[in-house]
Parts: C-alpha cells; structure tokens; sequence
C-alpha cells in the first residue's frame, strides 16, 4: 500500500540536504564544542555558523540565540525562565486559551507557584484580540505569552500589534513561534519580540533541537544548571550535528520559502474546496490568515477518531490535533475554545501538507476523504445541517 | 475484493493478545483496538503504587501495542472515555446508591464493547470485532439463529456477562478463544512468541481499584463537587431491632458478612440495603434463602421468546452454581418469572439472571 503523508504540523521529515549536512556533521564533528583544542574547535565554528543561519531565518542577532534541545524546551525557558527570574511578591502572566501545551502547561506550573494567569479567549475565528491583551494587563503582569502560529487551525495571530502593547506596558512577549518559523517569513515579527521559540523538526530538521532567541537584557533564569554553555542559558554539551541540521533547514525554509508557500496553499485550497465541495456538512475551522500548509475541518456526524484510522488504513495520514499519552484522541482544547460544540469538535481533522505533497497526492486524498465519508454516513446517518 | 478486516478488542492481556495472534496465524486481515475507557489521572487519591493494576494504564497500552507490533498488523487507541462515564461508570455509582449491586462489566458489554466498539470498527471498514472473551457462538442450522454458549473452560466461561447481545451483534462477532482452556491459551501465547505470555490476569472490575467500588464512589462524588453519599445509619434486624450503626449503605451488598461490625450468637448477613431509610438489614444466613423472584429487561439471546413455562438452570451470580428453576412468562414480554426448584442464597437486585439450558444461553435479566 501506497503512503501519504498530510501531518507535517507534527513533524516532517528530515530534508536530502538536511540528512547529508547532518551525517557529516554526526561523522566528522565529534568535539565537545566547549573543548579548548581543535576537535572543539572545529565544533564550535559549526555551531555558531549554525546559529547565525537560524538567526538570520529568525531576523535575530546570532547572540540572542540559544539552543534547546526542542519547541517544548524552548517555550519552558521562555515562560518559567521569565518570570522565575523575577523576585517580585505578586507576578501575574497574560496568555491565550488556544497555546500548546508547551506552554499551557508551563503556566500550570507557575499557577502553583502562586503565580496569576489570564488565559484570553479567543474569537470564533481564532484570534487573540490585542485590545483584550491590553485590558488584562495589571501592575504585576510579568509576561505575556502569545503563539505566532497555531497548531491545530493554523491561524496567523496578531503578534506585532500585541508586541506593541507589550512594549508600550514595559512586559516582556514571548511568542511560541514553532508553528510559524520555516513556514512563513518571521522575521519582522521575531524582531518585535522578547523572546521567539522555534523547532528544526518542524521545517525538515530532525527531531531534538530548537531555539529560543533572547533580546538582550530580558531576565531568564535557566531551567537546568550545569555548565556555562549558551552563555549560561542552556547547560549541557551542545548537540552540534542537531545544531548544524536545524541551521542548514533555516536556510533552505528562508530559500524556498516564498515559491513553497506559494505552492502548498495552492494545493490546500485544493484539497479544502474539493472537500468542501463534494462532502456535504462540511467547514473550514478558524479563520485567515492562515499558514499556507494547514486546514481543519469539520464533518459533522462523523467521528474524527474513526475517519482517522479508516483514511490511515488507506495509506493517508491526518491528525484531530491532540492525543493523550495513550495514543487516544483527546478533546480538542483549541476548537473548544473557538466555540465549537464538543461534537463538533470531535468530528474535526486536520490536515497539514508538506514538501513532499503534489497535486494527485492531494486528489488521491480527497478520494479517500469522500469515500470513508461515504461508508461512515452510511452506518449511522444522522441528521446533518449542510 | 480484499479479504474481510477484522478488528481485535486488544485490552494488553493475554486473552485477547492471543486471540490477535491467532487470527494473524489463520492469515486473517486484522487489526488490534484498544479502547480508551477511564482517564487513569482522575481519582488519584485510589492509585496504588504506579497506578498498577487498573484499566487503561499506559502500561496496558504498552503491552498492546507491543504485541501488535510484533503481529505486524495496524493498532489504535480509541478514546470511549466519554460514553464509558456516562453508560458505565455513572450507572454504577446511581444503582449503588438506590441499594442495589450492579455488574458494570455487563453494562460495558451491552453499551461499550459491543456498540460503540462494534460501531467504530464497522466505521474503519472492519466488519466484524473478536474479542478474548471465553464464550461460543454459533448459528442454529434449523433457525438461523445465533446462539451463544459457555464457553470450553467453565472455570473460565463469561457467558454470564454476554446475555444482553442481540443477533445483529453476535452475528458480527467472533470468541476465538470459547472453544480453548485458559492453560491452552497460555500456551498458545507462549508459541505465538507474544510479550504477554506470562502476564498475570486482570482485575474484576477493571475501573474500581482492588475492588473496593466504596472508595471509588466517594472519590467520584468528591471529584464530582457533589456531597458524598449520606454515610450513617441504622443497621437493624428484619423486626427492626437495632443492632447498630453503619456509614453508608453503598458499602454494604446483599449477602455480605463481613465489615457489619455487629455481634450476635450467630452469624449475620446482610439480607437488603434501604437506601431511602439509610438502613442495612441483616438475619441469619436462613433470610438470605428465596424461591422465586422476576427478572426484568429480559433479553433472549438462543432463543425467540418464552411461550410456556420452561424448565431452565438459573445463574444469579458470575461465580453461582446455576440451580434449577422454571421460567413462567408474564403479560409483559420483557418480564420473566423465576421459580427456582431449591430456594437459593441471596437473590440480589441489581445482579443479572442467565438462563442456561445445558451450555446454552436462552438468555437473562435483571433482578428486580
């Protein structure tokens, strides 16, 4: 059976350019880049070429760039980092309702610290609304967290009017930028903010490293103590061939990145009107802008879960977002947020394409979409509102 | 056309491991399901040490895919966490508090494994589910009626949990293991190579940890934001004598000896809970004993219906000895008179009567 894969949200695979950049460096580079003879050396000029190109994607200043061993890491710095690193009584964080985990759960931490947390909602369509960033704001308020980029519908959120609110309150913004960095230009918005967090698996590096770029001055106490590597932000030996991977993808993401975007919505609005076309009681979840690669739709009376493991038993892969430690398929923060009935929610995919993905590969799954539609409408039909 | 796909209700035991494996190695197109049922987070105040052995731990989830993954044949886990709560779960703690001792395993069988799990799997294109319980299936040649029995291993047999099947259900499942003893699956498990070969058996009542459904119910009603259950009241004699106090009626089941607490010349048992009255009525081991009672909700499984009265063998309890009795219809279709032939020790509401002829299933009902 034949393969596809639509979940590049969750990761994608590691580019021909990236692999060979990287075996060279996991064969050739084998030096601890703190070492002070050649072999580290050698290692450390890897490392900080790596990083100028990852800061270059990212419109930062190499130094600002640290590297972690992944979004999650970088998002836990970035949140636990900054307001750890600051010793006032009374710390309240501003942060939205649709994050990721990485740093919903982050802010959980923190509330049991004794630390407030304002979680805004969000519009039907997805977005934070800069106005309500600004209403929540309090004398304490630390830091402000808001994402680029979301996982699960992909909407683009308002990051550079809420950095300027930020700015003008004198709070630090984070934004969790591991949806956005390699899939669109991030470079102006990165720029406005304290602090911006991306992944390499994201964009064809592999899997175990990442980056949180750091404005000068802004506060972090680190998450794990050790030795002074990353200038005191980020203990442990650096994973210099990771390192090398995750900077050679930023370059090809920033290269191609105009043409492949151009070509991936092309081809998600493809997949999106067919289905929407010819798949009664169907609709796009959230709003635009989007990221070009992603769309999210509902199929009202089906269950998500079941049209999942039909479609991966036909040889495409999609998503519902989020699974549990399990494997199972859990209820979908996000899409309850944008106010979506639990049904609803539950009958939702998302579909994320990628490099790999062509125009009868998006076919063939519109194919497969329709038919498993077909056959699970056909068992239990229910009432359905087109 | 491809060979029919079967779905495999994959628990991480040995039972329906084995069952995957033995569908594999009759070159059967299958796939392995684990259903999601409890959210092991919830409650932690029950967890032992690692949350060990309760239903859907990770671990169980482990072992599943694990031996999927040595089959070679595609695995899920499908989240039912939501219908389980509120057809299994919530039932359980409502037919507790109105004093009676409901089977929950019963309930996720009618609701649960053969619904939604049969449901989802006719959705993913599997037409029919096997599962590891030890019962049997098979057609009536004359009627073309599905039939269930015992299954080979009476030690074993879980025909007592199934009575609620209808046709269309059973016609599309399958017990590979009904016609195998428990040491035969052992080593068949063994032989398929499967991780779980030596795995201990699981627990009872897979969401309630070491049984004690207590604790459990008042942890639900503590999570829940709800005032637990009214814990104190009178434990009495059938005259109304009292003998004593208890701390709430949802811990006690009819038949029970111990944990009353009260002492007399002779053993007591509890011979009816009243839940209204928040009483706990307990006699001699002799109370316990009634010769007739009726079954409602009746399901017939083996056979259409009851005309007449009907000589059948009577279970009232997973582990009972099914006792002789006659079944008498009633005015209602659904309603079933038992008269045993021999009184039998508590009869108990809320517990599942099967009627057997031989190791057939004729069907069941609910005690009233």
């Amino acid at each position: 059976m034949d393969r596809y894969y639509f979940d590049h949200n969750a990761t994608t695979p590691v580019s021909a350019e990236v692999l060979a950049a990287y075996t060279e460096a996991l064969r050739e580079v084998y030096g601890n880049a703190s070492s002070i003879h050649g072999f580290g050396q050698q290692a450390r000029q890897k490392l900080e070429e790596a990083r100028g190109r990852v800061a270059r994607l990212l419109g930062a200043d190499p130094k600002q760039v640290v590297f972690t061993s992944g979004g999650t890491e970088a998002n836990n710095l970035a949140v636990l980092g900054t307001v750890r690193a600051c010793r006032r009584e009374r710390r309240h964080v501003i942060t939205s309702r649709i994050e990721h985990p990485a740093v919903l759960a982050a802010c959980g931490a923190l509330e049991r610290e004794g630390v407030a947390v304002t979680y805004l909602p969000v519009s039907g369509a997805g977005f934070v609304d800069p106005d309500e960033v600004r209403r929540a704001l309090r004398p304490e308020t630390v830091l402000i967290s808001v994402m680029h980029a979301n996982n699960e519908i992909g909407v683009i959120q308002p990051i550079e009017e809420i950095a300027t609110i930020a700015r003008e309150a004198e709070v630090v913004f984070h934004c969790d930028g591991v949806q956005a960095a390699g899939r669109l230009a991030v470079d102006g918005v990165a720029s406005q903010v304290d602090l911006y967090a991306a992944s390499g698996h994201k964009f064809y590096a592999p899997k175990g490293i990442g980056v949180l770029a750091v404005r000068p001055g802004v506060p972090l106490e680190p998450l794990l103590y050790g030795g002074h590597q990353e200038r005191d932000r980020r203990p442990g030996t650096v994973n210099v061939p990771a390192a090398v991977a995750m900077g050679v993808a930023a370059e090809a993401a920033q290269r191609d990145l105009e043409a492949e975007q151009a070509r991936l919505a092309a081809l998600r609005d493809r997949l999106e009107k067919a289905i929407l076309d010819r798949v009664p009681a169907t609709g796009v979840n959230g709003g635009a802008p989007r990221l070009a690669n992603t769309t999210n739709i509902y199929f009202d009376g089906i269950n998500a879960e079941a049209l999942l493991i039909a479609l991966d038993l036909r040889g495409f892969a999609v998503s519902t977002g989020a699974a549990c430690s399990s494997g199972a398929v859990e209820p979908s923060h996000v899409l309850t947020a944008l106010g979506l009935s639990p049904e609803r929610a539950r009958a939702s995919l998302r579909f994320s394409l990628g490099r790999a993905n062509t125009v009868s590969e998006v076919d063939a799954l519109v194919e497969a979409v329709l038919d498993a539609v077909a056959h699970l409408r056909r068992l239990s039909p229910v009432a359905v509102h087109a | 056309m491809p060979e029919e796909l079967i779905a495999v209700a994959m628990s991480g035991g040995v039972d329906s491991s084995t069952v995957a494996g033995l569908l594999c190695r009759q070159g059967r197109r299958v796939i392995g399901l684990t259903m999601q049922l409890w959210n092991q987070r919830r409650l932690p105040e029950l967890a032992g040490p690692g949350g060990a052995g309760r239903c859907c731990s990770l671990d169980d989830v482990y072992d599943a895919r694990a031996v999927a993954a040595h089959l070679g044949i595609p695995y899920y886990v499908v989240n039912f966490e939501e219908r389980f709560e509120r057809q299994v779960v919530k039932p359980f703690i409502e037919e507790y508090l109105a004093g009676r001792t409901p089977i929950p395993c019963t309930l996720c069988n009618n609701f649960i494994k053969f619904d939604q799990f049969l449901e989802l799997a006719a959705g993913v294109g599997a037409a029919r589910i096997a599962t590891g319980h030890y019962a049997r299936i098979r057609r009536d040649p004359d009627t073309g009626r599905y039939q269930l029995l015992q299954g080979v291993d009476k030690a074993k047999d879980q025909s007592y949990f199934l009575f609620g099947l209808r046709q269309e259900q059973l016609a599309r499942t399958l017990f590979p293991l009904g016609e195998l003893t428990k040491a035969q699956v052992r080593a068949l498990a063994r032989e398929l190579g499967l991780p779980v070969a030596e795995k201990g058996e699981s627990q009872e009542i897979c969401f309630v940890p070491n049984g004690d459904y207590a604790a459990f119910i008042e942890a639900y009603f503590c999570e829940q934001g709800l005032a637990p259950p009214r814990a104190k009241g009178e434990i009495v004699t059938r005259d109304g004598m009292v003998l004593g106090e208890h701390s709430g009626v949802h811990r006690f089941t009819v038949g029970q000896r111990k944990g009353l607490g009260v002492a007399v010349g002779e053993p007591l048992y509890v011979i009816a809970t009243e839940p209204a009255r928040q009483r706990v009525v307990v006699g001699p081991a002799g109370e316990l004993l009634r010769e007739r009672f009726e079954a409602s909700r009746v399901n017939w499984v083996s056979i259409a219906g009851l005309s007449r009265p009907r000589r059948a063998e009577v279970r009232i309890r997973h582990k009972h000895v099914a006792a002789p009795a006659t079944l008498y219809p009633t005015g209602d279709p659904e309603r079933v008179e038992v008269v045993f032939d021999e009184p039998q020790r508590a009869v108990t509401p809320g517990q599942a009567a099967v009627f057997y002829e031989g190791e057939l299933v004729l069907g069941g009902g609910w005690i009233a």
